[in-house]
């Protein structure tokens, strides 16, 4: 019961090949269906997550969410997808046929790819590439391209605009997700995502808060979730780039974000969080993937809950944020932190002999002290300079928005 | 030649690869043939991780569907000038076609006198990943051209935001 996918993982490979299948058919069928169970405990998921979220928001906004389907509302999921299905799929006039159907499919798609990649134990991951963060950062960034697909074969302007605004937030969150995204990498010294998980005797988000923090909010940018919204923003610009999908079609969409929101509370678990680590994990690895989830349950509830509470930012807003904030932060961080790293293993090469030490708790205190600390430094720095920002411009709107003073009118 | 399962992900990226092309070329539809575009670019990333580059591959992805891609389709979606051209045959199509004959022949000459019969499959180290980070980072290595086109990048960057300020 220790390590419960090797032995199933076994038993199943030893019943092919008493069948007399060649290895390539093993490798085949146990490949074939590693994704089947990968997308259909998705699929499966995605139910029991928007119910949570539903539930979870009708509360904090003081009232009790779905409460008519099935005890609790837990069957008002299945009722939706059930709508959904025998909704007409309308196709405006004009669309282009093609790249109308394929957008959803595209967009769904690049979120189940991302799950190829992620361990959910020490011996359970879809698939280990070498080049794993960067397969992750690659697949993501397909959706770019389904989003604009759906914007132009709408045959609607304004879902046309929906649609570059949207390419244009998801492009740009791309670059402090990326500089933050190589602080693991820099950490644990590999590419693979099991290595960097290996790595973390302490958890990243512990020895650089700052990164993690980077990261998770690039992320949910790039899922378009709140305080992001912009992208659909249901009260305000009708639905944005899916305007003109009802049916199944829109189904995806909703699906997609979902699962994307999902997905990158699973990835934060894995490069910042620890992934499948906790106690005794090594060598019960079946206790992994319990960790994991318990994680990723946790990000996904920070991200709900950040949705139920914060209100939506503008465009504008959005894009300075990125730009003017963000990538700055990220790349005084990742320079600094380097600097002080290699400057502090050079001084520190009597005291603590194995500065540059992975692994396990004890070795990586002195390392990850040291990163705190500048961590915190750098925090320190943005918020003292978003305060002084802040208050120039509540002086500017003031000083636009006085009335002249009266000694000025009694003078003349 | 023996069927193996590489050689039919060879034969399905070929595929995506070269159809992409000719779609791009032939299409009516700029739209259209920005997808097809899309898809032949991904063929090629098929062909790279056949050739045991995954790294290559996932950059292939990441920088040319991702970002270049994109930027090819928001142009032709906002020049309203490319959408109204409606002739699809260039008039000087004796010249193009001249020209690409000549190419074809001299590629041909050149691929099947050098690469005839079985080539030697050179071996792929298993941590290619690390070799490079190597090479970047050393003076013997790639670390010259690796700042010159971080310099050329960032000129870039500061050029398309100057012009785009205007």
């Amino acid at each position: 019961m220790a390590d419960v996918f090797t032995t199933i993982y076994d038993w199943l490979t030893g019943l092919l090949a008493g069948w007399g299948a060649s290895q390539l058919v093993i490798d085949l069928v146990m490949g074939l269906l590693g994704s089947i169970i990968t997308v259909v405990y998705l699929l499966t998921l995605a139910l029991v997550i928007i119910w949570v979220e539903r539930k979870f928001i009708g509360r904090v906004q003081d009232r009790i969410g779905p409460n008519r389907v099935g005890p609790w509302g837990i069957f008002q999921n299945i009722a939706d997808v059930v709508k959904l299905l025998f909704k007409e799929i309308i196709i405006p006039k004009g669309a282009d046929l093609i790249p109308f159907m394929l957008a959803p499919a595209i967009t769904v798609a690049s979120v189940f790819l991302i799950w190829a990649a992620i361990p959910y134990a020490r011996t359970l991951i879809g698939t280990d590439v070498n080049i794993g963060v960067l397969y992750l950062v690659a697949v993501s960034s397909l959706g770019v391209m389904a989003i604009l697909m759906a914007g132009w074969s709408s045959n609607n302007k304004y879902a046309l605009l929906g649609a570059f605004r949207a390419v244009a937030m998801l492009v740009s969150y791309e670059v402090p997700m990326i500089l933050a995204l190589l602080v693991p990498v820099i950490l644990s010294g590999t590419l693979r995502v099991n290595g960097i998980v290996e790595g973390q005797g302490v958890w990243y988000v512990f020895s650089m808060p700052l990164a993690a923090l980077i990261f998770y909010i690039a992320q949910v940018a790039e899922v378009g979730r709140s305080p992001f919204d912009v992208l659909e923003a249901e009260s305000e610009i009708v639905a944005g780039f899916h305007t003109e999908y009802s049916g199944m079609a829109f189904a995806m969409f909703y699906l997609a974000e979902f699962l994307h929101a999902f997905t990158i509370s699973a990835m934060t678990a894995t490069l910042f969080f620890g992934g499948w680590r906790g106690p005794f994990a090594q060598q019960y690895p079946t206790l992994g993937i319990v960790y994991f989830f318990i994680k990723t349950f946790l990000l996904y509830m920070l991200n709900v809950w950040g949705r139920a509470t914060l209100p939506r930012l503008r465009i504008d807003q959005i894009m300075s944020f990125c730009w003017k904030f963000l990538t700055p932060l990220a790349l005084v961080l990742l320079v600094l932190s380097t600097l002080v790293d290699k400057v502090a293993s050079i001084l520190l090469e009597d005291v603590v002999p194995n500065y540059y030490a992975a692994g396990s708790l004890v070795e990586m205190l002195p390392r990850s002290a040291v990163l705190l600390s500048v961590n915190l430094l750098v925090g320190l720095l943005a918020v003292v300079w978003i305060a002084r920002q802040g208050r120039k411009e509540r002086q500017r709107l003031a000083a636009l928005t006085s009335p002249a003073p009266i000694e000025r009118q009694a003078a003349r | 030649m023996t069927i193996t399962p590489v050689t039919i992900a060879f034969a399905i990226m070929a595929i995506f690869a070269l159809g992409g092309g000719l779609g791009v070329v032939a299409n009516r539809n700029l739209v259209h043939a920005a997808l097809f575009l899309v898809l032949s670019l991904f063929g090629i990333a098929g062909l790279f991780v056949l050739l045991e580059a995954p790294f290559l591959a996932a950059v292939q992805v990441l920088v040319y569907v991702g970002a270049i891609s994109v930027l090819i389709t928001i142009t032709i979606m906002v020049t309203r000038r490319i959408m109204g051209i409606t002739e699809t045959i260039n008039r000087q199509w004796p010249v193009a076609a001249i020209a690409a004959a000549l190419t074809l022949v001299t590629l041909g000459f050149v691929i099947l006198s050098q690469f005839s019969g079985q080539m030697p499959v050179a071996d792929v180290p298993p941590d290619t990943i690390a070799r490079m980070g190597a090479a970047f980072a050393s003076h013997q290595g790639y670390m010259l051209p690796f700042e010159v086109a971080s310099v050329l990048l960032l000129a870039a960057l500061i050029g398309a935001i100057v012009v785009a300020r205007d």
